[in-house]
Order: structure tokens, then sequence, then C-alpha cells
């Protein structure tokens, strides 16, 4: 144990692996100390763990409730933890398995966002002049539209569904990366290795793809990990207005919707998928804002 | 008459950077019309059906197709599209059968109201604690106002509503529920600005008045509370920056009293930026308000839009969302050109 510490953290590394997971290791020291990070990034372990596993973690099943026994039981009941809705289905496995659902929405749209707006804000600032003028204005009329309203009218053009609002949250939220990375290109651009290189005969593309992207990373990960959030309310915003997933999905958003009509008396339909979303996106607000204190370079002592 | 030439030059930098900036919104809006069309026209229901019903003959289906002008290029189709626009002809709803623009103007003053009380409530709130939270940085007040922020940033805004409601309405029954104003007191007053605060306390309809401020306190509150997450996230960073000025010592040197150096200097510096952050907010609150109005059976835009969604209104959508749009792009420019008017550093940048 205490080798590999060494190993990690030594001064000299004798080969790049070492020295970018040293990089990595010390990183995690830093992070580790910022507990209410720590808390975020648990709940975030705590949602992918549970999204794996969930065929095993579930008691009942999402989808068919028993109608004739188990209708809108209160939470704490025998074998019901949260209770049931009022299809007699168990609220906890409906949660377990929409953890699914909310976890490849995050995924799906970092995947299909991230590279787009990498690759724009990137192009746009490596190489300067119209293409900079024209990629920026395209950026900036997409940011000017009120993300949820664009969404909105995106998936009633495409149709409900889950697939479609992916697309439709991945087209509202590629805009910020292009502006961070074209931001960081602006500052690596002028720089002598990028000079070096390009006197080698790298392409451009080669130069953006090999040297600029790699910087632009950190910055965009951490831009990209304080959205989360954003994105799994503006999901779950879509499921309530019937928009996202469709029934008989336990997506969280949707669930909410489907207590709303008996709010009075059957609190915790709606309550139990609400505190659900609300735990998640805390967790990712928390990660997001210790990467940020961590990767920053501003901010490294 | 030094001044008075410096004066000139200053004008005519303020008249450029205005020009540059009506460029850049005239091209975004352009963006957002182009946008908005196409949207559109990719929609799978098919127009000519919804106007000829499915048993029309090939005969009348064409006369109509040619009628909508789908025979056309595209390019002409948005041209044609934006001369209608710019007259204000949304088309028409099939939901309410009347004229798009219409709906719209009438729906629009519930979602204003709800706004603007939103945002009273989040700058009231919002700056002092971010100021509270920079003079006490890293105390325990700094913390609280910051898991104060992070749940407005966490929380789904329709979830909190239907709590809210739960809470408030159902099981203490302090405020009154859904909707703007109840009907029992609906005909107390006439709605002439549609801003129902400013109607009934104008018509001295003060029954009414309470009425419709127990009916809008909550979800104003909520809306509110999103606002303050924001607003006092950035007030605290302005507030920060300030206070590690050399002009605070000076002023501390000086002996000038704390308070006046906190609320008066400092915040008078930090309030430029703080102006831009208020604006945006302002902005985000319409997108706040199509789940909150859709929550509180609010008659604004939001359930406008949400009500137009849900019965595939498509006309009433893109009217909804280019105005929404329209106003966002504005509000985004106004709150630009007002920065650069209140920071005199960035006057003579240009």
């Amino acid at each position: 144990m205490t080798m590999t510490r060494d190993w990690l953290l030594s001064d000299r590394p004798v080969s790049r692996r070492q020295a970018r997971l040293g990089q990595i290791y010390r990183t995690w020291l830093d992070f580790r100390t910022n507990g209410l990070a720590m808390f975020g990034f648990l709940i975030v372990l705590a949602l992918v763990l549970v999204a794996i596993f969930a065929p095993w973690l579930a008691p009942h099943d999402p989808l068919l409730g028993d109608l004739n026994h188990t209708r809108l039981l209160p939470p704490l009941s025998e074998g019901y933890l949260l209770g049931t809705d009022d299809q007699g289905r168990d609220i906890l496995s409906r949660l377990i398995h929409g953890s699914r659902i909310t976890l490849a929405v995050v995924a799906l749209v970092a995947v299909i966002a991230t590279p787009v707006g990498l690759l724009v804000g990137t192009t746009a600032g490596y190489f300067g002049g119209w293409v900079d003028t024209v990629l920026m204005r395209l950026t900036d009329i997409v940011l000017a539209f009120p993300k949820l309203i664009l969404a909105l009218a995106f998936v009633a053009a495409l149709g409900p569904g889950i697939e479609n609002a992916i697309i439709a949250i991945s087209i509202t939220a590629w805009p910020p990366y292009a502006r961070l990375a074209r931001a960081e290109t602006l500052t690596i651009r002028n720089s002598d290795f990028i000079a070096a290189t390009k006197l080698q005969g790298a392409s451009a593309a080669r130069i953006i793809w090999k040297h600029i992207v790699p910087l632009c990373l950190s910055s965009v990960i951490v831009r990209v990990t304080l959205d989360m959030a954003g994105i799994i309310l503006t999901a779950a915003g879509l499921g309530f207005l019937g928009l996202g997933a469709q029934p008989p999905q336990p997506e969280w958003g949707a669930m909410i919707a489907g207590g709303r009509n008996f709010l009075v008396d059957y609190w915790w339909v709606a309550t139990m998928p609400g505190l659900a979303i609300f735990t998640v996106s805390l967790g990712f607000n928390l990660l997001g804002d210790g990467l940020r204190d961590v990767l920053d370079p501003k901010r490294q002592k | 008459m030094v001044s008075n030439t410096l004066g000139g030059r200053r004008g005519a930098l303020w008249l450029r950077k205005i020009a540059s900036t009506l460029g850049t919104v005239a091209v975004t809006f352009l963006g957002l019309l182009i946008v908005t069309f196409l949207i559109g026209r990719v929609v799978p229901v098919d127009p000519v059906l919804s106007v000829v019903g499915d048993r029309a003959t090939q005969a009348q289906y064409d006369a109509a197709y040619q009628a909508l002008g789908l025979d056309r290029p595209l390019v002409e189709q948005f041209w044609i599209w934006l001369q209608k626009v710019f007259q204000g002809d949304f088309g028409t709803s099939n939901l309410t059968t009347r004229p798009i623009a219409q709906d719209i103007a009438r729906v629009f003053p519930a979602t204003l109201e709800l706004a603007t009380v939103s945002i009273v409530i989040g700058t009231a709130f919002g700056i002092p604690m971010g100021v509270w939270a920079a003079v006490r940085q890293g105390k325990l007040v700094d913390q609280v106002v910051r898991v104060v922020g992070l749940v407005g940033y966490s929380a789904p805004v329709f979830w909190l509503g239907l709590m809210g409601l739960l809470l408030f309405y159902f099981k203490l029954d302090l405020i009154s529920g859904p909707g703007r104003v109840d009907i029992s007191y609906e005909y107390d007053f006439t709605p002439r600005t549609g801003l129902f605060l400013l109607d009934t306390a104008m018509q001295g309809a003060w029954g009414a008045f309470g009425n419709v401020f127990s009916h809008i306190i909550l979800p104003a509150s909520l809306l509110g509370y999103l606002s303050l997450a924001y607003i006092s996230r950035m007030t605290r960073s302005f507030m920060l920056n300030e206070l590690a000025q050399e002009y605070i010592t000076t002023a501390r040197v000086k002996g000038v009293p704390e308070w006046r150096i906190i609320w008066v200097q400092a915040l008078r510096n930090a309030a430029v930026p703080l102006v831009t952050v208020v604006a945006l907010s302002y902005a985000n609150l319409l997108e706040g308000s199509v789940l909150t109005e859709t929550v509180f059976a609010w008659p604004g835009l939001g359930q406008y839009l949400t009500n137009s969604l849900q019965n595939a209104d498509m006309n009433a959508v893109l009217g909804g969302t280019l105005v929404i749009g329209a106003i966002f792009v504005g509000l985004n420019m106004f709150s630009d050109l007002l920065y650069t008017l209140l920071d005199a550093r960035t006057r003579n940048r240009t």
C-alpha cells in the first residue's frame, strides 16, 4: 500500500503513465478533504450502483402491482418501505428501476453534447476569423433560447418519448461547452508547443484533437458535472408534463405527475420520487462544486 | 470645452456599442425565427390533414396543400411566414379557435405579475443573504446560505409546488389554492391591466386584493426561491471581490463605520454586475413559470404553452415559444447594455 502511494506521489515519475496516475491521485487526495464534495460523490456513486444492480435490489416488480391487496399502502407498510401507488406497485422498486432512466438520460446527454461542444468550440477558437464568427453566432442563437422551452418545442415536434427528450436536451446543452472550449483554445492557440507541432507538419485536426482538446477537458468536465443537475431537472420536468418517458416506465418526473391526483390523501406517491430527484441532483451539484475547487488551476496552491 | 469633446467621444463609443449590440440581437432574432420555423416543419402531424380532415378527396387535399403554401420552396414559405409574424399574425389556435396573438396577449399579464412578484422576493432576500455570507465568509452563516442556495438549485420546482400546496393549502389552510383569484371575488374588480394586484389596489377592492395576494404568494415565493439561489451566490462572489479591494482598507483606516463600508461602499460597486444577474434571473423565471403555472393552474403563458403542447396545437406552441424566446433575448440584451451603462470601466474599453 505504501509502495503504491510512494510510486504515485513520486517527484520523478519515470513514465508518462506514472505521471498521469500520480496527478489523478493528488487530485483525489485534494478532493477527499472536501466533506460536502465527498457526500456528493457518494450520492452519485450510489446512483450508479443502484442503477447497475436494480433488478437484484428491487424487492418487487416495478411495472406490475397487485390491484386487489396493495393499492396505496402508506410508507413503512410490511414489505413496502416507501408505500405503494394507485396501481399497487411498490414505490421503492419503481424508484430503484427509475434510477436507470435518470442515469441513462444524464450519460447520453453528456456523451452527445460534450463532444459537439468541444468540437465547435475548439474549431472556432483555433481557426478564428469567419469560422469563429459563424460558429459562435450559432452558439449564441441556441444559447439565447430558454432551455426548457426549446426542449419543449423540440419534443412537441418530434413526439413525446424518452429518446426524443434526450435528443432535445442534448440540442440545448452543448452551447456552454462550446463557449468554454473556445475560451480555453484562445489561450492555448498561440503557445510555443502548438507552433512547434505545426512546424513538424501536424494537421489542424491533429493539433485540435491531440493537443488542444485534452487541455480543455478538465474545465469542460467540471461544467458538465455542474450541468447534470439541471439536465436531471429538465428531464424530470418533461416527464412531469407527459413529454418524457411514457407510462408505465418508472421515470421519476412522470411518477410525480401520477401521484398528483391523490396528493391530499396519499401524499407519499408524489413525495417520494421528488425526494429521489432532489437527492440525485444535489449530489451532482456538490460533486461539481468539489471538482471545480480541485481542478480549477486558478485555485491551486 | 474639454469635457465637452470627451463627452462627444464617449457618446460616439456608446452609439457604436448600441449599434453592435443591436446587430447581434438582430442576428439572434433571425436565428430564433428560423429555428422556430424549422421546428414547425418537422412536425410529424400533417398540417393539411388537420385542415381538411382525413375523409377529404385527393382534389380537396391538393387544394388545401396549395392554399397553405406548402407547394412552394422552403425559403419562400419562410418568407411568407416571416411577414405574417411581423404583422403579429401567428395563425389561429386549433384549441381556442382564436388568433394566437390575441390568446398570448390575454394570458401574458398573469405570467408578468407572477414573475415580477417572484423577482422582488428573490432580490429582497437574495442580496442581503449574499452580502451577509460574504462578510462572514467560511463561518456558519456562509455555510447556511450556501446550503439554502444548493437546495434551490437541486429541487424540482413542480415538486416543491405540489409539496407547498399540500402543506400550506390542504393541511394548514394558510393560503388560497390554485388559480389567481376565487370566483367569489372575481367580479369585485375589472381587470384593466391584467395585473390583479395592481387592478384591485387601484380600484380599492381590498378584499379581492387580499384574495389575489393569498393566491400569488406561494407560487411567487417558490419561483423567488429559485432566483434567490442564483442571486445570493452571485452577490456573495461579487462582494468578496469588492471587500478585498484597497478602497475598503482605506475606508477602514479612515474610520468609516463597518456597516457603511459593507452596505454602501462595497455593495454600490457590487451592484453593477448584480443588475445583470437580476435581469438574467428575471428571464429565467419565464422558464420556471412553465412548470409552476402547470402545478398552480395559473392562467399564464406557461400554462398556455403546456396546454397547447398536450393538444398538439403546434401553431400555438410555436407562437408561445417565439414570444418567450423574444423576451428572453430582449432581457439579455437589456442587461448587457445596462452593464455597459453602469460600469465606468467598460465605457472606455470599446
